[in-house]
């Protein structure tokens, strides 16, 4: 009985092909886009988790240097000659533009069997090639596609190295990064008994194993944003299912009459609803989870290089396949389109026997659930503002969002009613009064649709406006604290000085660049020596600042924060912070500091040099007549000797800087595009299914003598005004969203906060795309009442009853 | 990474013709120096690193006594192998060393081991002052000046549950192997610098689990350097070290080879210092009882045969289970020995795999 019940719900699909697509297509998509992201974040958090498990960071300890600098190699070998079992490790970066390679230099003949270092031994690495110049790189096969930095060792690929990593000798380690001293000695667990502990034997600083790595929770704040992004187009893939769904319900009323007619139990008919809603839901997920793999495996590049830029964070470019994400998307189609069935199912299980069999054109939203929904919006609404209001981290942000975006869509019902109304009034002629009155008739079963429709475009205009704003505000930024005409690396400190006293004669002002890793209120970060000069004076922005910032820097009375630093930290103006052991001196003014994720902090150079002698200046900032600078660079090059590459002007630094930002926005962008083009695909499934059941209501127009065509032109229409109807909340919707995403989200994910900007040019290239989407959603309806043979419109009055 | 499974690749397979003979003794010494005929030493200078050479060791065994009388032995190893012949500091040099230590007891036997690169000073061995060390293990001179170096040595060394700190007094005067201390090896002629100072007495502490032990006794140690000094068909030898109750002293050893053809070569020492070396075949050397060592069948008991000094005698290891369980793993340990003359000594096998 269960199959012949199955076979008759199942033929309606074969009659209406067209909605079987709509549904699998609204279900797939959904899944695509949720699984797509899902699989983007567990590659990024693979390559976190393997990143912390370098050098087994995550279960040993380390000692480093209390300024953040190398240890002393004469230090690590005290320590092994007093019996301490610690292994000395100099890691750093080659850079060559773009390329960039993390060296891990190791002593395998000292390293913890926990180092989870290169296995050698019996893999074809000829041993003492690995240990004796010039050395041998390993690195994962990814890393060893590139772009590396040239001139490197021997590579031997190996799987299980970090991505943007090469584990080899510490000696070629050495000899590459041109450093002596090893950057930290790995800590053995089990150190002999007999020993003092390690706090007390040595001036370093002992870190405990799975400290600071830092990368995945500086992350969580991307990660969750494409999260909540997915989220979104889950939910608006299930306004497509839901529409789906309900349209093949009321289709197949006089069917179900029809066999529970006959003798068919209630429950096998839930049964039979129940396993065609799964087996289509199985059908969809699998296609989705394909389609969401090559979203997924597409967006990865840009995702990689966004995490690089803002965060620092390597993570492959490439995307292997994880069974989990993919049951895990399965599983929320599954649930997603169980929650889109379940009026149906509902709807299906109260169905009196005898119930009239006519298609009804959508339960007829009554004005009582209309209240509830406009009730439900207040109560979300001024959720959202509470939670703006009082919340203040990265969670209660999302749930801003949330509850505003869930409130603007449950809102939009009535306010499209209100406004319809509102037009109705200034109608004139039958005509239009006709109009109105039948697009609110419609306005119950468009309005999920148009939910989507508004959420898409909300979404769309709050992240521009927050990207815009955010670019405005970084390329200002960038031309005020980019103030140096020319930019100078030296290769060392003898071609450094050489490098100051050729430049003396001919360069304005020639300012050194220091720094030093430190720790600053708890978090890694570095401190830079900066000399007193006009030039930042007079073009470094600062945020906030207490009176005379700039002379009690200049004075060694005062420490500048950058704003990461000052809202982490929790600092106040005038409060001291710790720079170094034996520096402590008070923040006297803060600086934006866009696109870093570290704390920073800057001294006046002689303070710097004090504290830090061993740092000398090997990087310049260069002033001169603009007109000049490129002749100077040029004789840079040729007369005084330095690399290309070792002379760099303001221009390439925007433009290196500006790559890194629209990098960091390319996959945000990406998605925005998606989500609206799901939003059209659920307004385009909603009319075609009030199509088929307005011929009722429209055959009595047509019969007055409006002809098919005027009745076709008159649905666009509709079409186009509702969706102009919809944009106009969305774009209150969206500007509250770019707040709370500037306001909000942005302090606690980067510790920065940007001025909002408006970009009216936008919402009406957004409007213009709204419009299209409308149109052509009804086209295909209207094309075919257009076409519609006068047969059809007649047979409504002869099967009126 | 395992850096057991890598030591004992290095020094196994430190050539690309792979694993030949123990340690990797047996490979070829692409542009290392070779041992020349006639020995000429220089000291102190030959007491310290010979980085043109490819492999050295300074290797000190004891047979010690307790207060109750009880037998123990104890062993401090250096060994240098060097990656390649050019000499280079820092992070670059080419030096590696592996350190060494057991210490046995009737019930128990101890070893540990340490390894380290050259170039850092976290291990190496200075001629003068003379140091032999690596990590927190020496061996430091403590002789008067105008003495020899090696004439006065303290020695310390600590692994898992075990450490040591000896003191030795050499009563004797350094002695040379083969042709004034040009050893040879094998039949086709591969040979090594080999020298030792055989007349040590010994006190020190010894710290096991059941605590601190005042030990006494004597010490020999060997010097010995070289390229290439096994045959590329012997893989393993039995050495031993006798000390006679009358003062005399006998090294003997077995280079074992593939088919059978062994190579053996003794040094009797006089108690006064003056030594008689032996060609091969003069000693023989036969196992007369096995043991079961990690795995291993490892001959435990021997009857040594020098005819040319009435030498017929059998040894007895203190503790059979002697194994020095590090990354290049052998057996070595202090025996007792009866027969023709009666004594203690230390024995020594290795490539039995």
């Amino acid at each position: 009985m269960l199959r012949t019940a199955l076979a008759t719900l199942l033929s309606h699909w074969r009659r209406h092909p067209g909605q079987l697509v709509t549904l699998l297509a609204g279900l797939a998509l959904a899944t695509a886009l949720w699984s797509g992201v899902q699989a983007i974040n567990a590659e990024a958090r693979s390559s976190y988790a393997e990143a912390a498990a370098a050098l087994g960071q995550d279960r040993l300890a380390r000692l480093v240097a209390p300024d953040g600098g190398p240890v002393p190699l004469a230090e690590h070998v005290a320590l092994r000659r007093a019996g301490h079992a610690v292994s000395p490790v100099i890691s750093g970066e080659l850079r060559d533009g773009a390329a960039r390679l993390r060296l891990f230099g190791l002593d395998l003949l000292t390293a913890p069997p926990d180092a989870g270092g290169p296995a050698l031994g019996g893999e074809g690495i000829d041993l003492a090639a690995f240990f004796t110049a010039p050395g041998v790189l390993l690195m994962s096969p990814a890393t060893q596609a590139g772009p590396l930095p040239p001139d490197l060792p021997p590579v031997l690929v190996r799987d299980g190295i970090p991505p943007g990593v090469a584990y080899t000798d510490i000696g070629t380690a050495a000899r590459l990064l041109g450093q002596a001293d090893p950057s930290f000695l790995l800590v053995a667990p089990d150190q002999p008994a007999h020993l003092p502990p390690l706090a007390e034997a040595t001036g370093l600083r002992l870190v405990p194993p799975g400290d600071d790595s830092g990368v995945a929770r500086l992350t969580d704040s991307f990660h969750l944003n494409l999260t909540a992004f997915g989220l979104l187009s889950f939910a608006v893939g299930l306004f497509i299912v839901h529409a789906a769904i309900g349209l093949a319900f009321e289709q197949r009323r006089a069917t179900m009459r029809t066999l529970r007619a006959l003798g068919l139990p209630l429950r096998t008919l839930l049964l039979a609803f129940g396993l065609e809603l799964a087996a289509l839901a199985i059908l969809a997920g699998l296609a989705g989870l394909a389609l969401g793999y090559a979203i997924a495996a597409a967006l990865m590049p840009g995702v990689a290089g966004t995490l690089r830029g803002l965060y620092g964070a390597e993570v492959a470019g490439g995307l292997s396949f994880d069974p989990r994400w993919a049951l895990a998307g399965l599983a929320m189609t599954l649930a997603g389109a169980g929650l889109a069935g379940a009026q149906a199912l509902r709807r299906t299980a109260r169905l009196p026997i005898l119930a009239p069999a006519q298609p009804r054109a959508w339960a007829q939203a009554s004005a009582r659930a209309m209240r509830l929904q406009a009730a439900a919006a207040g109560v979300l609404a001024a959720a959202a503002l509470g939670l703006a209001l009082w919340g203040g981290s990265l969670v209660t942000g999302f749930a801003t969002l949330a509850a505003l975006l869930l409130g603007a869509a449950l809102a939009l019902p009535a306010l499209l009613g209100l406004s319809l109304r509102l037009a109705a009034r200034g109608a004139r002629g039958a005509l239009a009064e006709w109009l109105f009155a039948d697009t609110r008739q419609q306005l119950p079963g468009l309005s999920l649709a148009l939910m989507a429709l508004l959420l898409a475009l909300a979404a769309n205009i709050g992240v521009s406006t927050m990207v815009g704003s955010f670019r405005g505000t970084f390329l200002g930024w960038l031309d005020q604290r980019l103030a140096a005409e020319l930019y100078l690396t030296a290769t060392d400190v003898d071609e450094a000085a050489r490098l100051q006293a050729w430049l003396a004669p001919r360069a304005e002002a020639v300012l050194p660049i220091v720094r030093a890793e430190a720790t600053l209120a708890g978090r890694l970060g570095a401190v830079y020596g900066q000399a007193d000069h006009a030039t930042f004076r007079e073009n470094w922005p600062l945020i906030a600042a207490e009176a005379g910032a700039w002379d009690r820097l200049a004075a060694g009375a005062g420490v500048l924060v950058n704003e990461q630093l000052f809202r982490f930290g929790d600092l106040a103006l005038g409060e001291p912070l710790r720079l170094a052991p034996g520096l402590t001196l008070p923040v006297v003014g803060v600086y934006s500091d866009y696109g870093n994720p570290m704390a920073q902090a800057i001294v006046t150079l002689p303070v710097f040099a004090a504290t830090w002698p061993e740092v000398a200046a090997t990087r310049f900032a260069l002033r001169v007549p603009p007109d000049q600078a490129a002749a100077l660079a040029t004789a840079l090059r040729e007369d005084f000797g330095l690399p290309a590459d070792a002379v760099v002007n303001q221009a390439q630094i925007k433009r290196f800087s500006l790559e890194v930002f629209e990098q960091t926005f390319r996959v945000t962008g990406a998605l925005n595009i998606l989500t609206l083009g799901v939003a059209a695909v659920a307004l385009l499934t909603s009319l075609t299914t009030l199509a088929g059941l307005r011929l009722p209501q429209l055959a009595p127009v047509w019969a007055l003598g409006l002809t098919r065509g005027r009745l076709a032109v008159l649905e666009l229409l509709r079409s186009v005004v509702l969706a102009a109807l919809t944009f106009a909340l969305a774009l209150p919707v969206g500007l509250v969203l770019a707040w709370v995403l500037l306001a909000v989200v942005n302090v606690e994910a980067f510790g920065w906060r940007l001025p909002m900007q408006l970009f009216p040019a936008d919402w009406l290239r957004l409007l213009a795309l709204a419009l299209i989407a409308a149109l052509l959603a009804a086209a295909l309806p209207a094309l075919r009442l257009w076409r519609m043979a006068p047969t059809t419109l007649l047979k409504v009055f002869a099967h009126e009853r | 990474m395992n850096a057991r499974i890598l030591l004992a690749a290095l020094w196994l397979a430190a050539g690309p013709a792979g694993a030949q003979g123990f340690a990797g003794l047996g490979t070829a010494a692409e542009g290392f120096a070779i041992p020349e005929r006639p020995a000429a030493f220089a000291f102190p200078a030959d007491h310290g690193a010979h980085p043109a050479y490819r492999i050295e060791w300074w290797y000190l065994t004891a047979t010690l006594t307790g207060p109750d009388g009880t037998d123990y032995g104890a062993q401090w190893t250096l060994f240098r192998s060097a990656l390649a012949p050019r000499p280079a500091a820092g992070w670059e040099a080419t030096q590696l060393w592996m350190g060494h230590a057991g210490l046995t007891t009737p019930a128990a036997h101890y070893s540990a081991e340490r390894l380290a690169r050259g170039g850092i000073g976290q291990a190496g061995a200075e001629a003068e002052p003379f140091e032999a060390w690596i990590d927190d293990w020496a061996m430091v001179s403590t002789a008067a000046g105008g003495a020899d170096a090696l004439d006065a040595l303290r020695v310390t060394a600590r692994g898992d549950g075990f450490a040591y700190d000896l003191a030795l007094r050499a009563t004797g005067p350094l002695i040379f192997h083969g042709e004034g201390g040009y050893s040879v090896k094998s039949p086709e002629g591969q040979a090594s610098y080999y020298y030792s100072q055989p007349f040590y007495d010994v006190a020190g502490t010894l710290e096991l689990p059941g605590g601190a032990v005042p030990v006494t006794g004597t010490a020999w140690l060997d010097r010995e350097w070289s390229s290439q000094p096994l045959s590329e068909t012997q893989e393993g030898w039995d050495w031993v070290s006798l000390q006679f109750e009358d003062g005399a002293r006998l090294m003997g050893f077995t280079l074992r080879a593939r088919g059978g053809a062994d190579f053996t070569a003794a040094t009797w020492i006089a108690p006064d210092g003056t030594t008689t070396a032996y060609p091969d075949g003069a000693l023989t050397m036969t196992p007369l009882a096995e043991t079961q060592v990690a795995g291993r069948t490892v001959p435990t008991e021997w009857r040594i045969a020098l005819p040319a000094q009435g030498v017929d005698i059998v040894t007895l290891p203190l503790n059979p289970q002697s194994w020095m369980d590090v990354s290049v793993s052998y057996w070595e340990g202090p025996i007792r020995f009866a027969g023709s003359h009666a004594g203690r000594g230390y024995l020594e096998m290795t490539g039995y795999d």
